[in-house]
């Protein structure tokens, strides 16, 4: 599913990651500063290695030999950032048909209602994203990219910016995410707990170096 | 009230005219260019920023000669337009929108350039996240989210274009009817024994032009600023 071998220099900082997975949720774990955002805007495309591969779904997004670089709009991925980052002048329900009319791919009511009814979303539709709650935001934000029909779903962090009880408020739909919309996910966080209920397997990410590998058990 | 006489009239619907086509006809070049100057690195880019203020400081009479210079009928560019496109510009009332469109091009810019530069650039990534290329990031994200900006800056450009006065005389003169703005009608008129009269009338509508042209800007900006804070 997703395959990664790279270097990335940072100012002082180096980065070097390397692995292979075929879990239904790569949890990327580490403390902040470990270079766990860098490596998955590498995944995004936003980020440009300096050297190595990158492989999403069989295609290679990344090959520095072979000067391969495939930009980030064209990558079929969804990008869940820490911030939400909906658009501010658009309403939610245009917020969510965005990704459909940039890949103009043709509406799909069925999925429309399944990502809404999963997300229970469909009450803020008419909404603008500045009368919306930290909570509310974040389940916008996902419904956006699963809509956007990636074959990987990066989240970074999507509970970061949340207090502890909306966490608790949004970590139920991400199980029924990972359950239920049939999407890999590279999910990013520094918090054992949360990558416990969601990962399948873990990279554990310390100053810019993979130090283990494996199924949920390597968080002890 | 205001007792406006025919030839006074044909200089403001002039002056209308040439602010409105120097505008509209500069609007794509300015976003363009405020696009370039806040997004882009290269090189010459300081040179290109000072040439595009030139006009602002250069003598407006030094700024009409050069346009007669390079548009004239045998200058460089003029010559060729006239050739082959039979575009004429020297004492025409194009030339005047011409001249009007340089001099008012910094001040419709910079607005433009400033609320391009504040639109986040991670709201960008997203869009690009979401399969939209660069230049439908720029048409479906930047742009809009720029809008009170570009709107402010036509608005400012609009007012600067119907007020200019040394670089239109110096292009294509003062016939009336065909080059003859508000402004060169004013300055026409002051040297006329009794044109005080006619003088303030133009003054009087020239001054309510600018006036409501400030007030569209400040009224544009906000609309679109309480449209951005996503309320």
């Amino acid at each position: 599913m997703l395959r990664v071998d790279i270097e990335k220099q940072l100012g002082e900082f180096s980065l070097s990651a390397s692995f292979a997975s075929e879990g239904r949720v790569i949890g990327l774990f580490g403390a902040s500063g470990a270079g766990k955002s860098s490596l998955v805007n590498m995944i995004a495309g936003l980020l440009r290695p300096d050297r190595g591969t990158i492989v999403i779904d069989g295609e290679t997004v990344d090959d520095t030999a072979a000067g391969i670089h495939v930009p980030t709009w064209r990558r079929r991925i969804g990008y869940v950032f820490q911030d939400a980052r909906l658009f501010p002048h658009l309403n939610v329900a245009q917020n969510l048909d965005y990704g459909r009319r940039m890949n103009r791919l043709a509406p799909d009511p069925a999925q429309h209602k399944r990502v809404i009814d999963l997300l229970d979303i469909g009450a803020l539709q008419g909404r603008r994203p500045g009368k919306l709650s930290g909570g509310e935001r974040q389940r916008v934000a996902l419904g956006r990219a699963l809509l956007s029909k990636p074959r990987l779903l990066l989240l970074d962090e999507p509970l970061g910016a949340l207090d502890e009880g909306r966490k608790l408020e949004i970590l139920p739909y991400l199980v029924r995410l990972r359950d239920e919309a049939n999407v890999p996910m590279v999910y990013v966080s520094h918090d054992v707990a949360e990558l416990r209920q969601l990962a399948t397997q873990i990279v554990m990410l310390k100053q810019g170096r993979v130090t283990s590998f494996g199924g949920v058990k390597v968080l002890t | 009230m205001l007792d406006i006489s025919p030839a006074e009239w044909t200089a403001i619907l002039l002056s209308l005219r040439v602010a409105v086509i120097a505008t509209l006809v500069a609007t794509p070049f300015g976003i363009a260019l405020a696009w370039l100057l806040a997004r882009r690195d290269f090189w010459g880019k300081p040179v290109l920023d000072a040439l595009v203020h030139l006009p602002l400081v250069l003598p407006p009479v030094v700024t009409g000669y050069l346009l007669l210079l390079t548009f004239g009928r045998r200058g460089l560019v003029g010559a060729f337009l006239a050739d082959h496109l039979g575009i004429v510009f020297a004492f025409r009332w194009t030339g005047a929108a011409l001249a009007c469109g340089v001099m008012s091009f910094p001040l419709l810019v910079r607005p433009m350039r400033l609320s391009i530069e504040a639109v986040d650039r991670r709201l960008e990534q997203a869009a690009e996240t979401l399969g939209a290329a660069p230049f439908k990031v720029f048409f479906t994200v930047t742009l809009p989210l720029a809008l009170p900006g570009v709107l402010a800056g036509m608005v400012l450009g609009f007012a600067k274009a119907i007020g200019e006065f040394g670089a239109t005389i110096t292009f294509v003169s003062n016939i009336p009817g065909e080059t003859q703005t508000i402004s060169s009608a004013i300055y026409s008129l002051i040297q006329t024994p009794d044109g005080d009269a006619a003088a303030g009338r133009l003054v009087i509508v020239s001054v309510i032009l600018a006036l409501g042209a400030l007030i569209a800007a400040e009224w544009f900006a906000r609309r679109a600023t309480q449209r951005l804070h996503g309320n």
